[in-house]
């Protein structure tokens, strides 16, 4: 059977186009003077009426906090803040796609699938953004710090400051260093961790794709065999990692409060946008002329993993919410409540579920749906952005308390890091052959039929 | 057309033909019981019936007979309940969710697997029904019946009603799949039957199946559909069973991982006690070619991935409860490991998150021997979770005064024992009156994974290709 040859022509390869790229800039461009208008918009005030919400923001920055006040001072709201929540918010979430682009190509090695073969170039171009996600991490926590996350104020491990926080300073070793004595300096323990894991995924994936390549270049099973054990390796690190980056980056922001769930839920969140952006550019460069052999059996089967993962995604939103509604433990009902009594981000709790359950649910339930185009396109559009909203959701409230809202900045960072992320992605995906020729499951991909 | 990839290995050894096919798994039934089947079975009614004798004298006498006292009132019962619940999972997993995903591997074990699911939900289903006491009034508490006992009424609030429903469901339609599974097969018998009374049995459950196109296009459409309902029900099954304890205040029990990581769990033990039954199967029945080390090995992964699952929601808990910088939730995690029961905590910690991750190194995952020792080594650490979840919480309430310990009676045990007999009597019937092995899904992978197909492959059943022919 190896002797089977097709007639289809798998020597394919991306043009980065020079229309492609003007699109890209262009909406670079929108984006940044978006950006600028925002940012103008909110030093002169803004139009969004904080003022008249500044009262409950400090009554439930004084109820987080058990009694003591520390969850209101220090954190004088000025328009950097809502500057450095949405590059965070856009920095987790782009991070997640091009992580999931990463595991994705890890899971369908060792699953041992062959279906997806064919496409796998896509989801692995993801990852040429981590780099470049790994350092706006670092520098927006570097400056945005303690605007964000309120934790990183030392005078919360004083006891003699008067903002001496008991329960923050018993996270004390997890946010600085084990073992850490008196009023502590710098996050060690955190920067170790964020620089660790993003060494670790960018280490991970340059051998995925340098194996990768090499492939196309000698053939054999040789490659194959060596991905599949290193595919193993990083889903172990990623298992651990993801859930602790999740407790770092997102859970550590709501500082009093905790979920064992939060780690599965954020990657729940990461995974199902990367299937959406996955199976969106597979389509749009379908349309544009590539992947001949791809045909609808293909999509649908990337319409059932977005259609099946959403609902895992609720899945896990709704027994996180469930447990916590039930038990009716203030201390943990706190980040509900915080969101559904808010008048900025009550909506995004409804915005969220229709976005990222409901609708694709319904529009992706038959099996016409999920194999054309035009329904993909629509439900992975409206996925990504769900999602986007599910990050908005996590981050804003705790760190922009009354102040958050939907705005030009927002909207022109989203186009910013977008713009970018496709910029890396589509030109990365230039280098190399688009279909890997010599991967011994190709030709199942090829006559794959559901 | 059908294309596998050289690097697969084969499904079915042995150059196996059709015929070979029915042949081979029709035998043990068609045969007069063999002697190590009536000496299983006879083991399995002596346990059946010893355990049955204390089961109905803690039914006459009451539930003091169990060692169960005012602080932990529930400990064996519903540790039992819940392991039995969760071995129930791989059948229905594995005919379901692996269907969806097209494995086809699952083809030489979904059926016994799911029979296997059944026995155990029958199992689980018993302890909850015993424990009410009074079992013949259990429907006032489970239905909303009329009823002359006052205000007694079924609570909806309660998960533990939810189970009654999720668990019901989940029989139904596993019970569904695995018949609609066996109709093929049971219309092959009773086309080769040579007793009239076999033949008569056969016929009524084939229930007129004639292998025409028309009749395995509406097989195939009533498989994909159960496919589809189950999958939400195995999730939701477990999840609810998590239900009962995580919507509680009990330090311990709640924490919002519980419905993912108890549904990994449940995968977790199922393929455990798959393989322990399978590998045993697979020698008495001479299935070697049907059930291969390329099976084993797909389990062993499986168990690997849940289990490291399941471990890291142990140190998920650990951590969070340490990190929330709640003392009751501190307290219940450090009294796990170090209290009174401190044996049970390290008893689960071993079997379950250390001993699965040896099946990283592919020699001990491609070993019947270490499998099938390892496969009992799971089953035991995942009693001893639920065991440690349930009473290492309870025996420390809030009230210090009220601290107590638990030990098990010789009902405790005896009890247990009564469902091991009930599982493997059920079993081993089942393993005689029906094909182990879905004779008609194996017919369909055979042309695509047959070794004959392979060349320098692995052909002589279990035994590995010298490494130098490895493609």
């Amino acid at each position: 059977m190896a002797t089977e040859t097709h007639e289809l022509n798998l020597e394919e390869k991306f043009v980065f186009s020079d229309k492609a790229k003007k699109k890209i800039f262009l909406t670079l461009g929108i984006g940044i003077v978006l950006l600028i208008i925002g940012i103008i918009l909110e030093m002169s005030g803004g139009g969004h009426g904080e003022h008249a919400l500044n009262l409950t923001q400090d009554n439930l920055a004084s109820i987080n906090s058990d009694g003591t006040e520390s969850g209101g001072h220090g954190h004088a709201y000025s328009w950097t803040t809502k500057l450095f929540a949405g590059m965070w918010i856009n920095n987790l979430f782009f991070t997640g796609l091009a992580l999931i682009g990463v595991f994705w190509v890890a899971v369908n090695y060792v699953a041992t699938a062959g279906w997806s073969v064919g496409f796998k170039r896509v989801p692995e171009a993801f990852g040429n953004f981590l780099p470049i996600a790994g350092v706006l991490m670092l520098v927006v926590f570097v400056i945005a710090n303690h605007s964000l996350f309120h934790w990183t104020d030392t005078s919360l491990y004083d006891e003699t400051s008067g903002h001496f926080d008991a329960i923050i300073n018993g996270k004390k070793g997890f946010f600085f260093m084990p073992g850490a004595e008196g009023v502590p300096s710098i996050p060690v323990f955190y920067y170790g961790r964020m620089i660790f894991f993003f060494l670790g995924w960018v280490l991970f994936y340059q051998f995925i794709k340098k194996q990768s390549h090499l492939e196309d270049v000698n053939g054999g099973t040789k490659h194959y065999r060596k991905l599949v054990t290193f595919s193993a390796t990083f889903l172990i690190f990623f298992g651990v990692s993801s859930s602790i980056s999740a407790w770092d980056w997102v859970m550590s922001i709501d500082t009093h409060w905790f979920s064992t769930m939060f780690g599965w839920y954020v990657f729940a969140s990461w995974f199902v946008s990367g299937l959406a952006a996955i199976t969106l550019i597979v389509v749009f460069l379908k349309e544009a002329g590539y992947f001949s052999f791809i045909n609808e059996n293909h999509l649908h089967d990337l319409g059932k993993f977005v259609f099946g993962f959403s609902i895992f995604w609720t899945y896990i939103w709704f027994s996180q919410f469930l447990l916590i509604y039930y038990a009716n433990i203030p201390e943990e009902t706190v980040y509900f409540l915080e969101r559904l009594q808010s008048d900025n981000y009550s909506k995004f709790i409804f915005i969220n579920l229709i976005l990222n359950f409901f609708f694709p649910f319904l529009a992706l339930m038959t099996r016409d749906a999920k194999r054309k185009m035009t329904f993909l396109k629509i439900v992975c559009t409206v996925v990504l952005v769900g999602h986007w909203f599910d990050f908005y959701l996590m981050v804003a409230p705790g760190t922009l308390k009354e102040h958050g809202g939907f705005g030009f900045m927002e909207l022109g960072l989203i186009m910013i890091y977008g713009s970018a992320f496709i910029f890396v992605v589509l030109s990365n995906l230039a280098k190399s052959k688009l279909i890997p020729v010599n991967h011994p499951m190709l030709q199942e991909c090829v006559h794959h039929h559901t | 057309m059908q294309i596998v990839s050289q690097v697969r290995e084969p499904l079915i050894t042995g150059g196996k033909t059709y015929k070979d096919v029915t042949d081979d798994i029709c035998k043990p039934v068609e045969a007069a019981p063999s002697k190590i089947w009536l000496a299983a079975l006879t083991l399995s009614l002596v346990l059946l019936f010893a355990g049955g004798y204390f089961l109905g004298d803690m039914l006459w006498n009451g539930i003091g007979r169990w060692g169960l006292n005012k602080t932990v009132q529930w400990a064996w019962d519903i540790t039992n309940f819940v392991w039995w619940v969760g071995i129930g999972h791989a059948g229905t997993l594995i005919s379901a969710i692996l269907l969806l995903f097209r494995q086809k591997w699952r083809t030489s074990i979904n059926r016994s697997a799911e029979a296997m699911t059944i026995f155990a939900v029958i199992c689980a289903a018993i302890w909850p029904i015993v424990h009410m006491g009074r079992p013949w009034l259990g429907a006032y508490w489970v239905l909303p019946l009329p009823n002359a006992f006052g205000s007694l009424w079924p609570n909806f609030n309660s998960p533990l009603l939810w189970d009654v429903f999720a668990i019901t469901t989940y029989f139904t339609v596993s019970l569904l799949f695995w018949f609609i599974g066996l109709v093929p097969d049971f219309a092959t018998l009773r086309d080769r039957a040579t007793s009239k009374v076999s033949r008569i049995a056969y016929g009524i459950v084939s229930l007129g199946f004639d292998g025409s196109a028309k009749t395995w296009m509406h097989y195939e459409s009533v498989s994909l559909i159960l496919a589809g309902l189950s999958t939400p029900l195995v999730l939701s099954v477990h999840t609810i069973v998590s239900f009962d304890f995580a919507t509680s205040v009990i330090p311990g029990w709640h924490t919002t991982i519980f419905p993912p990581y108890f549904v990994a769990g449940a995968i977790f033990s199922g393929f455990a006690m798959v393989l322990t039954l399978m590998l045993i199967t697979r020698v008495v029945y001479k299935l070697e070619d049907y059930i291969t080390l390329e099976h084993i090995e797909m389990m062993n992964i499986i168990i690997l991935v849940t289990g490291s699952v399941v471990g890291i929601a142990y140190i998920t808990e650990f951590f969070i409860a340490w990190y929330s910088g709640v003392e009751y939730e501190q307290y219940a995690f450090v009294n796990r490991m170090s209290g009174q029961y401190w044996w049970a905590y390290w008893s689960m910690m071993t079997c379950n998150v250390i001993s699965p991750q040896l099946f990283y190194i592919k020699k001990i995952r491609t070993s019947f021997v270490m499998t099938f020792f390892l496969s009992i080594v799971v089953n035991i650490g995942m009693w001893f979770e639920r065991f440690v979840i349930i009473v290492t919480s309870l025996h420390r309430d809030y009230l210090p005064s009220s601290w107590l310990y638990f030990t098990p009676t010789l009902w405790d045990i005896m009890c247990y024992v009564f469902t091991f007999g009930l599982f493997f009597t059920l079993f081993f019937l089942f393993a005689k009156v029906c094909p182990v092995i879905n004779m008609a899904e194996v017919k369909a992978i055979l042309k695509d994974s047959n070794s004959t197909v392979y060349k320098g492959r692995r052909t002589i059943p279990n035994e590995l290709v010298p490494e130098k022919d490895r493609v």
